[in-house]
């Protein structure tokens, strides 16, 4: 049956069928019975995934849908079939204007919902921890352990006014508006932007992410299966947004070699002054590549500095954290000259200004040190090896503020 | 004239702020323009300016208010919706290589201003208008609490509303989406009018919102007539306190965070900006615990009309009435604890999300009871299938639909691969148009006859209901699909032309909603027109079982000219079983408070100084900040506030009553 359903979509050929039917998937089959027939032909991304996050998470929402159907469906049957029984016309069914209570009943109606409400919390405790973005992948796809001796490969992922800007710092490139991944290699996104919100999603690969300026999101999949998917930002962004997408190849190895040497060969290079012009609004950019990248740039634009002479927020944050530069430090501010539309300025408010950046080459640099780990393990998701959710007090600055605890590993 | 003094006149209003290059807004523009003098014309022709001055505008009759809300909403609800069919047609119309006929500098305006406006100025003004008409009927009260505040409160929204219209010929919308999230929403990236009009149109409106919210939770506290405690208000009555007192709570929140805002664009402060330790997440933050109970604030006087419907309808007490109450003060407390489930998408840990995950669900529990006590309200009942009964099956059916998308969407892992897609569109206008739309319109369709004296057409009320309901599936059952296909919302062109047919079949839907908007236009004039055949002289036209049937339709101005005593809930229907004797002797004359142009002339006021601080027009802004505390101050020495309606009077409406009555039977 996952067979047939696979079939009907293009873009994943070559996936196998599953041997050993397990639980969830005769749960899928049974809610894609219906959709099947009305789905052939269409692109279902989200329900027909090729990269094994976004098939988990796929399956989320299938089971999750069934577990709701067990009481959405008994409602609207009986709502129908009160309303025909009980119609005025009808005088032989009862009526009974004075009943307004019953015990039993009101249990009934509190519990059954709390009971499914009960599975499906219980569910999304266990899922979302597994499916954490920032999580690391245990497994490639079912079945089969993440190999340890390969690499993740590493992508620096920048949302532009309006195009995506994709470094690669292993091999020292960059492009735009072209993503490609080498098929079954776990791939470990760092995401940022440059200027307002976006949000960074494959619907193939796996869920989206925002893209903020100066903040790093993260972001861990796989791709099963080779193709071509889309990419876009799921987060308007002005009025370039429509045009905001990209293509996202699934290669194998040869492939993705043959495509980092193209972009090698396309020659060009992306430094701080050249990043400076692409960031400026354009729209519905064409692909572009670049054999050489400023290893730094990432870094720089995380911290919102790719100009020379702004101090980096991580140099400021650690300045902060030492007590601050002191009154002083009002002063250590500069002109804003550049900017991306106009020169930014209030009615009432003083001209605006950047913080200068301070002069010391080996300026203290903050730097993302936690993650989660998951551990190797081939077993569908049942929350083995998660750790039990606990009612301790959490602590309270790492609540919010995303110092993630290392919970599972 | 020197550029200087231009400047200083109109600010960075000059002529080429109008539109005169977009030829759509042009041509709305002649006929918005048409249609005003036609009114304008009319109204002085027919002499009634006075008439609505004294009458209308003046006014501090819950009941007028109520109604003037109502036209406000459906005013407002014909231009969001025009916003919702240039939406359709761009998104069918742009594939294949074609632009559509929106630049994105229009269409990202078009939905901008349509979210702001269906929620703000369109259901926010039903359900406001629901609640000021019925709650101090079904308490027993003559008027809110606060009668001069009610008519202030009123024009502030109206003054609201008209900064956003005026925004569609005088400059230009917010281009942010409709909560207008920074860093986009911020000086650096929209310099222009648009958020500017958006910030003081929710500022000036909010500001009604908050003192209306405030006004009928002292009516419902304090007013109830003798008898009604707590647990004898009608489900209504329950669910309008519950709204009120989370408007109370989450207003001042869309006040502080677009005062931030604003100060961010106009002083230069960095709150919500990228640097100098600006933080826009925390503007995401902020808006969403504002919008999250927003969303309860709009359905649960939904929850309340279906209560009042079905069980009139069924001919039947309520059933569950106490799990009910509990139910809907459970969903008041937790809509405080979920609104993280608005951006589970932007990095929060696992945990975090999680348990606003499953906050989340758990507020379908209390809803679900409520689903179930209403299918044994009508379990064992006698089912009228008038149209706020139709509307209530219809909600029913389709509500349970949009809350387990709901759910779904809840999952945080399913939250990620749905979030700001077309799935989440066709979520929320399920939710939305399935309850609170739908609850407006039972509501309408319930207590029209209430408020004035005649039923509404049923066959164009028919009529308006199934292109509805039909219409609503149309256009949003393909945006689930598309969703699911990985189409996010807010896009302009498309490429892949596989998707077309989708946008297609929901644009016809939405025409098929529109006719369903101009069936109910129709029902109206109708309805008037056959006022004398639809006529109700009993005062309670669908046997109903509270108080606010126990007086006349229209009710007069003193709604009740004895406070009447409750023994049970449903009241009336008490009232009735024991044989119910009108009073018809003994009146006395009735205390009551006096209009007063004070409200209209301060939201004008206010409604001035927002343009003011749009276009940065200092001198008018601060004009006009003074004048409204001169008035302000000036209305504090205004000591005919109040009246006595003489016995006479009262004696001469109810024996007109009481021939009627007679004449009845």
């Amino acid at each position: 049956m996952s067979g047939l359903l696979r079939r009907s979509y293009p873009l994943a050929p070559q996936r196998k069928p599953i041997s050993k039917a397990r639980p969830v998937s005769r749960l899928k089959i049974l809610a894609l019975l219906p959709l099947a027939v009305a789905l052939s032909g269409c692109n279902y991304v989200v329900l027909a995934p090729a990269g094994d996050i976004a098939a988990q998470q796929r399956d989320l929402v299938i089971i999750s849908t069934v577990l709701m159907l067990l009481i959405v469906v008994p409602v609207m049957a009986l709502t129908v079939l009160f309303a025909w029984r009980y119609r005025q016309s009808n005088t032989s069914a009862r009526y009974e204007p004075e009943w307004d209570h019953s015990t039993k009943l009101e249990l009934v109606i509190w519990s059954a919902p709390l009971l499914i409400i009960i599975c499906l919390g219980a569910l999304t405790w266990m899922g979302t921890h597994l499916l954490d973005p920032y999580r690391t992948l245990g497994r490639i796809k079912a079945e089969h352990a993440v190999d340890q001796s390969k690499a993740p490969l590493e992508v620096d992922v920048v949302a532009l006014d309006w195009k995506w800007l994709f470094i690669y710092p292993d091999y020292g490139i960059a492009t735009v508006n072209d993503l490609a991944a080498p098929v079954d290699r776990p791939i470990n996104f760092r995401i940022t932007a440059s200027s307002v919100m976006n949000s960074f999603y494959i619907p193939a690969l796996a869920g989206q992410i925002y893209a903020m300026p100066g903040m790093e999101t993260k972001l861990h999949a796989v791709v099963n299966h080779t193709g071509t998917y889309r990419g876009f930002s799921a987060n308007y962004s002005g009025a370039g947004f429509s045009g905001m997408h990209f293509n996202f190849q699934g290669l194998d190895d040869k492939g993705f070699d043959a495509w980092v040497a193209s972009a090698k060969s396309a020659g060009g290079s992306l430094g701080r002054a050249d990043y400076l012009q692409l960031e400026k609004p354009s729209e519905n950019e064409p692909v572009r590549r670049y054999g050489t990248v400023d290893s730094d740039l990432y870094r720089l634009i995380l911290n919102m500095c790719v100009e020379t002479g702004k101090m980096c927020q991580s140099e400021m944050m650690a300045i902060d954290s030492k007590g601050g530069a002191g009154h002083e430090g009002l002063n250590n501010t500069l002109p804003l000259a550049y900017d991306k539309y106009a020169r930014r300025g209030t009615a009432f408010g003083p001209e605006p200004t950047f913080v200068a950046g301070t002069c010391t080459p080996d300026a203290p640099q903050g730097k993302t040190t936690a993650s989660i780990t998951a551990p190797l393990d081939t077993a569908p998701l049942t929350g083995a090896g998660l750790k039990r959710p606990t009612f301790a007090p959490l602590k309270s600055s790492s609540f919010f503020l995303g110092l993630r605890p290392k919970s599972d590993s | 004239m020197s550029p200087d003094l231009l400047k200083l006149i109109f600010g960075r209003l000059g002529i080429d702020s109008l539109p005169l290059h977009e030829p759509i807004l042009v041509g709305t523009f002649v006929m918005v323009a048409l249609g005003g003098i036609t009114l304008f014309a009319g109204v002085t022709y027919f002499r009634l300016w006075g008439y609505l001055w004294r009458e209308w505008f003046t006014t501090v009759d819950h009941k007028r208010i109520g109604i003037m809300y109502m036209i406000l909403g459906i005013v407002m609800l014909l231009r969001g919706f025009a916003d919702a069919l240039m939406m359709r047609a761009q998104q069918a119309l742009a594939f294949g290589g074609s632009d559509g006929f929106l630049p994105s500098h229009h269409y990202d305006q078009v939905f901008t201003a349509h979210g702001v406006i269906m929620i703000f100025f369109v259901a926010m003004p039903f359900v406001t208008g629901l609640m000021n008409y019925v709650v101090p009927l079904q308490i027993g009260a003559r008027d809110v609490s606060f009668p001069f505040l009610n008519n202030f409160s009123f024009w502030m929204t109206v003054g609201g509303a008209v900064l956003v219209m005026a925004s569609l010929f005088i400059g230009e919308f917010a281009r942010t989406g409709w909560l207008a999230y920074p860093p986009l929403s911020n000086i650096g990236y929209s310099p222009d009018v648009g958020v500017d009009y958006y910030i003081w149109a929710l500022q000036v409106a909010g500001v009604g919102t908050t003192l209306s919210g405030i006004n009928l939770i002292c009516t419902i506290v304090k007013l109830r007539c003798p008898g009604m405690t707590m647990m004898r208000m009608p489900v209504f009555t329950w669910t309008s306190l519950c709204t009120n007192i989370l408007i109370v709570a989450s207003f001042p929140v869309l006040t502080v965070v677009l005062a931030l805002l604003s100060l961010d664009r106009y002083v230069g402060t960095n709150f919500f900006t990228n640097d100098f330790g600006g933080s826009p997440m925390m503007y995401v933050n902020l808006i969403w615990i504002w919008g999250h109970p927003e969303v309860y604030i709009l359905v649960l006087p939904a929850f309340g009309v279906f209560s009042e419907v079905t069980s009139t309808f069924s001919g039947k007490r309520l059933f569950g009435y106490t799990s009910m109450v509990y139910a809907t003060v459970v969903i008041t407390i937790l809509s405080y604890l979920v609104w993280l489930h608005h951006f589970f998408t932007m990095g929060s840990g696992a945990s975090v999300n999680s348990f606003f995950g499953i906050t989340t669900m758990i507020i379908s529990i209390p809803t679900g009871a409520k689903m179930f006590n209403w299918l044994f309200t009508m379990y064992r009942g006698r089912i009228r299938f008038e149209l706020p009964m139709l509307w209530t099956i219809a909600f029913m059916l389709t509500f349970v639909l949009g809350g387990m998308t709901g759910v779904l969407l809840a999952v945080p892992p399913a939250d990620f691969v749905l979030h700001n897609s077309l799935f989440l569109i066709a979520h929320f206008h399920n939710v939305i148009i399935g309850g609170v739309v739908f609850g407006a319109f039972a509501g309408i369709n319930y207590w029209f006859p209430k408020a004035f004296g005649f039923k509404l057409d049923p066959f164009w009320g028919k009529m308006s209901f199934w292109f509805w309901v039909t219409g609503f599936y149309m256009a949003f059952m393909p945006l689930y699909v598309l969703g699911l296909m990985g189409v996010t919302r807010r896009l302009r062109v498309f490429d892949d032309p596989s998707l077309q047919i989708w946008f297609v079949i929901a644009a016809i839907g939405a025409v098929f909603v529109f006719i369903g908007i101009l069936s109910m236009l129709m029902q109206f004039a109708v309805s008037f027109l056959k006022r004398e055949q639809l006529k109700d002289v009993t005062g309670d036209p669908w046997d109903a079982r509270t108080l606010e049937w126990a007086t006349s339709s229209p009710p007069p101005d003193y709604n009740f000219a004895f406070t009447p005593v409750v023994h049970d809930n449903d009241a009336w229907w008490d009232m009735k079983k024991r044989g119910y004797q009108r009073p018809l002797t003994g009146f006395k004359p009735i205390h009551m408070p006096s209009s007063t142009g004070t409200g209209i002339i301060l939201a004008g006021l206010a409604t001035a100084m927002g343009f003011g601080l749009i276009w940065y027009i200092w001198w008018l802004a601060a004009v006009s900040f003074i004048a409204m505390l001169a008035v302000g101050i000036g209305h504090t020495f205004n000591y005919h506030r109040d009246f006595d309606i003489p016995a006479e009077d009262v004696i001469r409406a109810e024996d007109a009553r009481t021939k009627l009555l007679a004449g009845a039977k």
